[in-house]
């Protein structure tokens, strides 16, 4: 049997995953492909470091970050009466910080494709920043964009590791897919392992097939490829 | 009914709105642009410019790398010169002394990047209605309609900028700048790409707007040819400075500085040393190199003995197979064809005559002449042909010191 309650609930991780990091993730790259401030390359560095670090690393400092000792932990704690770690919301603000840079990335490198003689000509001809980027740099960076959303759906219904550091495994607010067919192999169930596993797997090969079809240069996919 | 009525009604309302506008253009005429700035670009470069521009177009000369773009870039707000001010009339656009900077979307001018920088993503429509979206659709629509038909791509309206020709995407990228009514005019060589055909139709539409609309327009270019077809005014500038200006006729007929001579196209510049001066004849004579030839000039303000540099244009020079005689011109040399080499319709030949001179000549002249390599012939060259030319500093210390030496 499948258990569609850690599919539900993996979906809707990665859509408020992906929503999120649109909104926050965009001004970042954004002021990242058109600053020239000095000390950019520190900010590019954090972006990057969930690309390199273990998610155990990653969902250990989240969690202290956000547990009832820390200031972040406590004030939520007044607000809601409950905790961050072991729910919805503290899963998905680990799983926004560790998908960070594969929706930035694609979308720094797009940004900066525009040519800068286009940005010029937005601005002579009177319009704001803000009208500059609506009008012509996201216009023009569409692909950059779906693929760093797809990546980070991809990503996030497959992320392992954070989700267990930081979500634990109650079943319908923070057992995902992964965690679930862990769990299943724990209790040696191969067969429903394997059936979410596929299901996994196809799915992620289909958006991906998916993705690669709409922006056919290939390498501007890999986060890592600037 | 009635509503059609009342549309009808409106637009004529909506041009009478848009008259004061077109009145504080009227009063604009007079204002020009002046620039004076400073902007350190490299750690051995350096743009130092100062120049007036009037309602009209000034043409900006020079070799690449010489500051034209920088210089552009400046006046637009896209690049902060380190000190300076920018005026336009009475607006200051920058004044580093009393911190005004006003943003480049603020300035209200219009500037023809060198490769047009039309949205891809916008149809020719949308790329003209850009910079003035703010305006009410109709009146839009109706600028958009008759800039585009009097440069004759109104029926592109709907074509994207990848499905039109060079042309056409030249005169639309055109028409997008010119229909926010700028009050400066920036272009960055906006015709090099062009056959000679189209670019001569763009320069009348041009010229014919400028006629209407009477801004100041900065035209940044290396060809002679477009500066003395549009030009009110040339600046030259080389190394990020200032060379020479003035009135076209004035800077590129009469080059008195080196660099100028080389940009204009003076294919033969010559050191010499004035040896006599016939004041009462309006001319001197100049001895070339050290074998003696004398060059008849005009006479300039310059003692006997003093170092001068001629410039003559290679087409300015006459071949002639046999000692020629009857001729009003002052200047025959006798040399030898060393080379001869045809570059579209003009032959260019190399004589030795103690020096070498480059001459151009049309192929029907070459052929009448049977000019070969080795052949003896004449030069002749008018006493007026010969521009005396201000040497730079460098070059008049290597040119003594050659002198000197020989």
């Amino acid at each position: 049997m499948i258990e569609w309650r850690a599919i539900i609930l993996t979906f809707r991780l990665a859509f408020v995953v992906c929503a999120v990091l649109l909104v926050i993730g965009t001004p970042i790259a954004t002021w990242l492909a058109f600053t020239r401030w000095r000390w950019k390359f520190l900010v590019e560095s954090i972006v990057a470091l969930p690309l390199v670090l273990p998610p155990t690393v990653l969902g250990f400092y989240v969690l202290v970050a956000l547990g009832s000792n820390s200031p972040i932990g406590r004030w939520y704690r007044n607000l809601s009466g409950h905790g961050l770690p072991f729910t919805f919301e503290g899963l998905a603000i680990a799983s926004v910080i560790y998908s960070l840079p594969f929706v930035v990335q694609p979308m720094v490198a797009a940004f900066s494709q525009v040519d800068r003689n286009l940005i010029n000509a937005s601005a002579i001809l009177g319009a704001s920043r803000l009208r500059t980027f609506f009008r012509v740099v996201m216009p023009l960076s569409v692909g950059g964009i779906i693929t760093g959303v797809v990546l980070c759906f991809a990503h996030t219904l497959g992320e392992f590791g954070v989700v267990l550091m930081v979500g634990g495994n109650i079943p319908g607010v923070t057992e995902t897919v992964s965690i679930a067919i862990y769990d299943n192999v724990q209790a040696l169930n191969y067969a429903a392992a394997n059936r979410m596993a596929l299901l996994l797997m196809i799915f992620s090969f289909v958006t991906l097939s998916i993705t690669y079809a709409i922006n056919r240069r290939v390498w501007a996919i890999w986060p890592m490829h600037r | 009914m009635g509503d059609l009525a009342d549309a009808s009604l409106a637009r004529p309302a909506a041009t009478d709105a848009s008259r004061p506008d077109a009145d504080s253009a009227a009063a604009q005429e007079s204002s020009s642009l002046s620039v004076r700035i400073k902007r350190q670009v490299s750690r051995d470069f350096s743009l130092e410019a100062a120049f007036e521009a009037p309602a009209g177009f000034t043409m900006l000369l020079g070799t690449s790398g010489g500051g034209k773009t920088t210089l552009l870039n400046c006046i637009a707000g896209l690049s902060r010169p380190d000190s300076g001010r920018i005026t336009l009339g009475p607006r200051v656009m920058f004044d580093s002394s009393s911190r005004i900077d006003v943003p480049v979307a603020e300035r209200r001018l219009g500037y023809l990047f060198q490769n047009l920088a039309l949205f891809p993503h916008m149809t020719i429509e949308q790329n003209v209605h850009y910079g003035i979206v703010k305006l009410p659709a109709p009146e839009r629509r109706e600028r958009t309609m008759a800039l585009l038909e009097s440069f004759r791509i109104a029926h592109l309206l709907h074509s994207k900028p990848s499905q039109i020709s060079g042309g056409e995407r030249q005169r639309a990228a055109l028409a997008r700048s010119l229909v926010t009514d700028p009050v400066l005019l920036l272009l960055d060589e906006p015709l090099s790409a062009l056959d000679q055909a189209t670019k001569a139709t763009i320069l009348d539409d041009l010229r014919k707007w400028n006629a209407s609309h009477r801004i100041p327009i900065v035209y940044v270019t290396h060809s002679p040819a477009e500066a003395f077809a549009l030009g009110e005014h040339v600046v030259v500038l080389e190394s990020g400075r200032i060379i020479a200006s003035g009135m076209p006729q004035d800077v590129l007929r009469a080059p008195r500085n080196e660099t100028v001579a080389q940009i204009v196209g003076f294919e033969n510049v010559f050191d010499a040393v004035v040896s006599a001066l016939e004041e009462h004849e309006g001319t001197m004579l100049c001895r070339l190199g050290n074998d003696g030839r004398e060059l008849e000039v005009p006479l300039t303000r310059a003692e006997v003995g003093s170092h001068v540099r001629i410039a003559i244009r290679a087409g300015d020079i006459i071949i002639a197979d046999e000692r020629p005689h009857g001729l009003s011109a002052r200047n025959a040399f006798e040399g030898r064809v060393t080379a001869i080499r045809r570059e579209g319709v003009t032959v260019i030949v190399t004589v030795d005559s103690g020096l070498p001179f480059e001459v151009h000549i049309t192929p029907a002249a070459a052929e009448e002449l049977h000019l070969e390599t080795g052949k003896q012939v004449w030069l002749v060259i008018k006493t007026y042909s010969c521009n005396l030319v201000e040497q730079t500093q460098q070059a008049r210390i290597n040119s003594k010191a050659s002198l000197e030496s020989a």
